[in-house]
Parts: C-alpha cells; structure tokens; sequence
C-alpha cells in the first residue's frame, strides 16, 4: 500500500510541486491550505507523513504541529517542515515541537528524496 | 571536437591526474572546459589547446585538471556506508585500537569535503567513546580549489540540505549571509591538503581507514591498479578501504580483499600482511 503525505501549504503552486514531486516517488498525497484544514484531514485519517509550511493564515505550521503531537496516533506521522522561515531559532522550534525534518525554501525533487531517505521513507 | 584535440585533452588529464577518458565522453570535456576556455581568453576549447600545445601554460593545465575531475559530492552520500562505518567498522577499530587508542582516517578524493565532514559528525556524535583518544582525519584532493572549497567548509543552500539531517545541520553548522558553514571546532579537525593520487603515498603515513569512493571509476586498469598498490602500503593490516558502493577491487588488485557482508568496503589482503610480516 501507497504511504499517504498530507501536504499543508497556503500556496497553491507549492501545493503543486510537491504533489508533482511526492507522487513521482510513489507516494499518495492529500492536501489542506492551513493548520485548521489540516487537522480535520488528519482526525479524517492519520497521513504517514506531513509536508508543513510555516506561515499560513487561520492556523499556522507551529500551532498545528503542537495540536497534531496531542492528538491520538498523531506521534506517528513523519512532519517535514518546509519553510522559508530559515533561521537558527525556527529550525530548533520546528525540532523542540516535534517535527522530525526541515526544508529550506526553495527546495528540489533532489532534497526532498534525500530527506525522505533520511526518514526511512524512500 | 577535433581528434586532436581530444587526444591532447586526453593524454594531459591521463598524465596529470590519471583520468581515464573515453571518446563517448567527449561531452564532459566540451561541457566542463568551454568556462575554462573563457575564463583563459580563448574563443574556444580548440583554442585554448592551440595556445597550451604553443608554450607551457601551466595555469590553464592545471584548471583543465581541476575542471575534468571535480565531481559531485553531498554529505551522507550513500547513507548505508556511513550507517556500516558507525556501526560495525568503527566499534571493531575502537576495540583493536583501545591500546594506542589512537586512528588515523585518509579521505584520499575529498572533493567539496562533505564526505570527511559527515565522518566528522558521526565522530563527534559518538566522542563519549572517544575519551583520550587522538584521532586524526587527512582530506586530500586534486583539485587546489577544491581543498580551499572544503577548508572554507561553506556550503549553499541547496547543498546544505542533501543528504544532511537537520539535527547535524543545527548542531555542526552556522548561518551565514552565504549559506551556510562547518564551525570552526569541526574544520579544524580535518587536515585538508592538495594531493595527486598518482604521486608516492608514503609521506602521508599509515590509516586505519581509508576512503577512496567513486575515484577509481575514473582510472583505467593499470593506474586502479597502482593506486591501490600503493593504497595498501598505507593502510594497516587490519584496516579498512571504503571504495564506491559499485566498485571492486576483484580483476584489479590482489592487495585487498572483500570485507564480508560489505558492499564497497575492502581489508588488505593476506598477501599484505605477508609482506610487511618479512618486513617489505
């Protein structure tokens, strides 16, 4: 069976590429434009892994993350940040709430396999 | 590209560097030398050549040289070596060297060095075994501008970011207007120097590990042959060569063996051992 990505992005030509991307590498993806969103996805059905942007409107990357970890079988999915929020301090927040990767915007088919690799997921 | 050029191109990178390079690569040459052609005043690789052949231009030698055999590298690369090296080869070593309690660790093709760095992190990940040991990393390439590129241990975005998990990246780099770069503490404890595997091996002394991955592909056989000859007068008897996950010694050298279960990953040979037992 297909592991499941939910991709949480406000941007819809991310949401794009990294649908193109994920699904190029076998995986299935479903998508949300915010933190809220992307609750209702996961109490729907828990994803195998979640791609998180950062700043999004009504709830963002951070917050929902923080929600996810509390909720139940919400340890289990593989959260990849992925940001233009680059500094120091969110990649150590991003760390410090649960999230077991960071990508750095802009990114490519190349960096986000090899973090998948990394996670056991590819 | 006319067969004289390329048969100058090839006899220059073949004498310099020992690179092997067949016609159905003449791309590469084209693709990496026409920068190197401008950046020297010249037209064209044609060119170029005509003006190197005319009178020695050693400048233009040497960056075709470093043009041709800088190759790609990222940090992890082939996660399975590294996970091989932390698990099984570097307890065994920490074991057969808890007397000296001393290791030395040749990267013979370093490139943009994030293959000796990686071996950084996994060793200071794992210092707590460390305690009083002195551990010594050479990191040595072709290529001058490479040895600078590792030295300066600053590495973009993109590059940041392949191969490298975040935990390493937070812990072992800084940020910086760049990109981003290998604290200090850490560059230090590589010793990163120019070196032509072509030349003697024996100033560099003995390492009980040595990595030479994806260099050898470059060789045709008889220079494979003579590196890893001279390779295996540098290593000690129980040490461990790390070649390309695809590359073998089997049909090119009788100086090393197949490390059992290990893909890659190669012992000296009895016949090594033999030798240095009668003192040759």
């Amino acid at each position: 069976m297909k592991k499941s990505w939910l991709i949480v992005d406000d941007s819809r030509v991310i949401r794009g590429i990294a649908r193109g991307i994920l699904r190029d590498l076998g995986f299935e993806t479903d998508e949300a434009e915010d933190g809220k969103q992307a609750l209702e996805a996961c109490i729907k059905r828990m994803p195998d892994a979640v791609l998180l942007d950062w700043n999004m409107p009504v709830m963002n990357g951070i917050e929902f993350l923080r929600e996810l970890r509390a909720m139940p079988g919400g340890t289990t999915p593989k959260v990849f940040f992925c940001t233009t929020e680059n500094d120091m301090s969110h990649i150590t927040q991003a760390l410090e709430t649960g999230a077991d990767e960071f990508i750095m915007k802009p990114f490519d088919a190349e960096i986000l396999s090899s973090k998948l690799a990394l996670q056991g997921l590819a | 590209m006319k067969d004289d050029v390329f048969t100058f191109l090839a006899k220059l990178l073949r004498d310099q560097s020992g690179l092997a390079l067949p016609r159905d690569k003449e791309y590469l040459l084209e693709s990496r030398l026409a920068p190197v052609a401008r950046q020297h005043g010249h037209q064209s690789i044609d060119a170029m050549c005509a003006a190197i052949r005319g009178g020695q231009n050693r400048a233009a030698e040497r960056d075709i040289v470093e043009a041709m055999t800088t190759n790609e590298s990222f940090f992890f690369r082939d996660t399975a070596t590294f996970d091989t090296f932390r698990k099984s080869i570097l307890p065994t070593l920490l074991t057969a060297r808890a007397g000296s309690k001393s290791l030395r660790i040749w990267f013979a093709a370093c490139s943009s060095g994030q293959e000796p760095y990686s071996v950084a992190m996994i060793l200071e990940e794992e210092r707590a075994r460390f305690a009083g040991w002195n551990v010594e990393m050479v990191a040595t390439d072709i290529s001058n501008e490479m040895i600078q590129r590792s030295r300066n241990g600053l590495y973009t975005h993109f590059e940041a970011q392949r191969g490298l998990p975040i935990q390493l990246l937070a812990k072992y780099f800084d940020k910086e207007e760049q990109g981003w770069r290998v604290k200090a503490p850490m560059r230090e404890r590589i010793k990163f120097r120019p070196f032509n595997l072509l030349e003697s091996h024996s100033s560099l002394g003995v390492f009980d590990i040595i990595f030479c991955r994806n260099v050898l592909i470059y060789f045709d056989l008889p220079t494979k042959r003579d590196v890893l000859e001279r390779m295996s007068r540098q290593m000690a008897r129980d040490g461990v060569l790390f070649l390309g996950g695809a590359e073998t010694v089997i049909g090119v050298s009788d100086r090393f063996a197949p490390h059992p279960g290990h893909a890659g990953i190669f012992v000296p040979a009895q016949a090594v051992a033999l030798d240095r037992a009668v003192g040759q």
